[in-house]
């Protein structure tokens, strides 16, 4: 976690401001969608909307006061961040998620262990696109085969396991 | 039959081959997780949780138990060796562990800690066994609205009492209890918040949102971080036995750590964390080498590595007697249990004595086990701490998108893995903690259950929920440890509340 630093200079805080904006749509898209809902509170009185009302207007609360917060300068400074690893890990996941139905869990998974890597400081994808999709073959084989999970077969799998 | 019989037949339930082997194998994965930088027992069991699908309830129970006791051992490991905590609980014993590591008494502080926590996690087992059957009694007379208050009171522990800011803790709260609302409602039927998607119907998986914050969110955050010194791995000098001064300047932190810290892994107060910094400190108090604490004092690795292992097991009372997580190892666990159609609480005890007895004693043998695995074999999980970064977290990753892509191998699945790992990794950014969404998302359906079922009885009368003794004490104790820290930060004195910060597992 972050350090939580005392901030000398009070200023604002656009980032938490965003976040603050952030919570209140969430609270009203959950307002909206309660609206909407036929509310059978039967004996009760709660009914299918009413907790979803009541973490909206806790979300709105908490909104508000995340705005005096970043407008006090009361957030933890956030530690300086290198962008592109985060991205190649993001572009991995996704290209996985793609792939998978395409070519198979084996080389959807290979792809996103190359790029993790790659974000960690293993730059030579050539090197480690081949090792990424050998080791989830591998893994593919194990939990697939012998531990009847269903994992998403393709050609690279069906070559090898022709019942798959 | 007292508490000792049903034990005694616990035991002969988790002496099978079968059994041992869950058992084996949860506490060989546990140790790893634990040793491993970046995930914790809560990840852990969160993976396994599709992969045990098919298997049997009872092994799997087990097996998960294994891995949170292993965690809790292995941390002690990565803390002692490298400074850099394996999992939340260890961060004080990589205060004064780490320090006797680099003047060569590595050795001595690893056995103080795997003994302390065996003996730490033997009498806390004992307790739980012994306990249990009283709390159950208590909790049969339970009715909704206690449990409503119960859970209301775990929630504010979790988000608002400790950490360094109750807003923070009450976003993340409200953000999981948000998160619990999508899907079918059970009493009614009807569609919340699912835009028409036929995928949200079911709402959120808990597994998906639990790997995805714990594993994604701490790839992206640790991938983003700019200034990266490298570890260094303090090699184990000399002998790993301790001397005789050693044994007598241990064994009284064991088991002052041990009555710390399992009533506070007991309470519905989250995390294994805050009995460790106590011990800590009593230690620093009573101690008669003042001098040595913060250079090195055995004192401080031996009392709050038994309190951790103490408050692992202290968590496991109310996850069994009463099916209240509070922790996020615990939550993942009782999605576990629901995963079997099982549901922890007083009725388990009565309904299926075999399993709830057999894994209690499966963690006496649990514990048995972790001691022979992290002293004769300690070089074997050192060598884990040199396995480099892009293939730990390549892994990781590999693994993660394994359970779910097993657990639902659909794309859109996958998609809220991804975005929920990115919301892990902003919230990880604004110092937002994790383990209080992981809670809401499971307890918030759980308890609004309860409140509606509490207030169809009273035909919506909402003073029926004060009008129980029990009911109105939790909630009155739920309101102040909501209010007091307030107060405390408001003048200043927030800094203990933030050491005390309840973090991931």
């Amino acid at each position: 976690m972050t350090s939580p630093e005392p901030q000398n200079q009070r200023r604002r805080d656009t980032a938490a401001l965003v976040v603050a904006a952030g919570l209140a749509v969430i609270a009203g898209v959950m307002l909206w969608d309660s609206a909407r809902l036929a509310d059978l509170g039967g004996y009760s009185g709660v009914g299918p909307a009413s907790v979803p009302r009541v973490v909206a207007f806790g979300l709105l609360g908490l909104s508000l006061w995340t705005v005096i917060a970043a407008l006090k300068g009361d957030f933890p400074e956030r530690p300086a961040q290198n962008v592109p690893p985060v991205l190649w890990i993001i572009a991995g996941l996704a290209a996985q998620l793609l792939l998978l139905h395409v070519t198979g869990f084996s080389i959807a998974t290979g792809v996103l262990f190359a790029f993790t890597a790659r974000a960690f400081g293993k730059t030579n994808l050539a090197m480690t696109l081949p090792i990424g999709i050998v080791f989830a073959f591998a893994v593919w084989a194990v939990f697939s085969q012998l531990l009847m999970l269903h994992l998403p077969a393709g050609p690279l799998e069906h070559l090898l396991f022709p019942g798959a | 039959m007292g508490a000792f019989d049903f034990l005694l037949q616990g035991l002969a339930t988790a002496a099978e081959p079968m059994m041992l082997l869950y058992a084996l194998i949860g506490v060989t994965l546990g140790t790893a997780v634990g040793v491993l930088p970046g995930i914790g027992p809560a990840l852990t069991v969160a993976l396994l949780l599709p992969v045990t699908y098919r298997l049997d309830a009872a092994g799997s129970l087990i097996m998960f138990a294994g891995i949170y006791y292993g965690g809790m051992y292995g941390g002690s490991t990565t803390s002692i060796l490298l400074n850099t905590p394996g999992e939340s609980a260890s961060i004080i014993t990589a205060l004064e562990g780490n320090k006797m590591a680099r003047k060569g008494r590595g050795g001595p502080a690893l056995a103080t800690a795997a003994i302390g926590s065996f003996i730490a996690g033997l009498i806390a087992t004992l307790l739980l066994a012994f306990l249990a059957p009283s709390i159950v009694k208590v909790a049969l007379v339970f009715g909704p609205r206690e449990y409503f208050a119960l859970m209301v009171l775990a929630f504010v522990t979790v988000s608002a009492a400790f950490g360094d800011s109750a807003l923070r803790g009450l976003t993340s709260l409200f953000l999981g209890l948000a998160l619990a609302c999508v899907g079918i409602d059970q009493l009614t039927g009807q569609a919340r918040l699912s835009f028409g998607v036929p995928e949200l119907l079911d709402g959120i998986e808990v597994t998906t949102m639990a790997v995805a914050m714990f594993a994604v969110g701490e790839a992206l955050f640790i991938a983003g971080q700019r200034n990266v010194q490298a570890d260094e791995v303090t090699a184990v000098k000399g002998s790993i036995w301790m001397s005789r001064a050693d044994w007598a300047r241990s064994w009284k932190p064991w088991l002052r750590g041990t009555f710390l810290g399992f009533p506070i892994g007991a309470m519905p107060a989250g995390g294994a964390e805050i009995g460790t910094f106590l011990s800590y400190a009593t230690e620093k108090k009573l101690t008669k080498h003042p001098e040595e604490f913060g250079e090195g004092a055995i004192e401080g690795v031996a009392g709050p590595e038994a309190a951790n292992n103490a408050s692992a097991a202290g968590t496991l009372v109310p996850l069994l007697t009463l099916g209240l997580p509070t922790s996020a190892t615990a939550a993942i666990m009782l999605a576990g249990f629901q995963q079997f159609g099982l549901q922890p609480g007083p009725l388990l005890f009565a309904t299926n004595p075999t399993l709830v007895w057999g894994l209690i004693a499966s963690l006496l043998i649990a514990n048995a086990m972790l001691l022979v695995l992290n002293l004769p074999m300690i070089g074997l999980w050192v060598k884990l701490l040199t396995v480099p970064k892009p293939w730990l977290y390549a892994g990781i990753l590999l693994f993660a998108t394994l359970g779910t892509i097993g657990a639902n191998p659909s794309s859109f699945e996958l998609g809220m893995l991804l975005a929920f790992g990115v919301l892990g990794y902003v919230m990880r950014l604004f110092g937002y903690p994790i383990a209080p969404i992981v809670v809401g998302l499971i307890l918030g359906p759980m308890a609004e259950q309860q409140l509606r079922r509490a207030l169809s009885i009273s035909q919506g009368d909402w003073t029926t929920l004060v009008q129980s003794p029990i009911a109105a004490v939790l909630l009155g104790i739920a309101a102040l440890a909501l209010i007091v820290p307030l107060i405390l930060r408001a003048r200043g004195k927030g800094q203990v509340l933030s050491q005390l910060a309840g973090d991931e597992d």
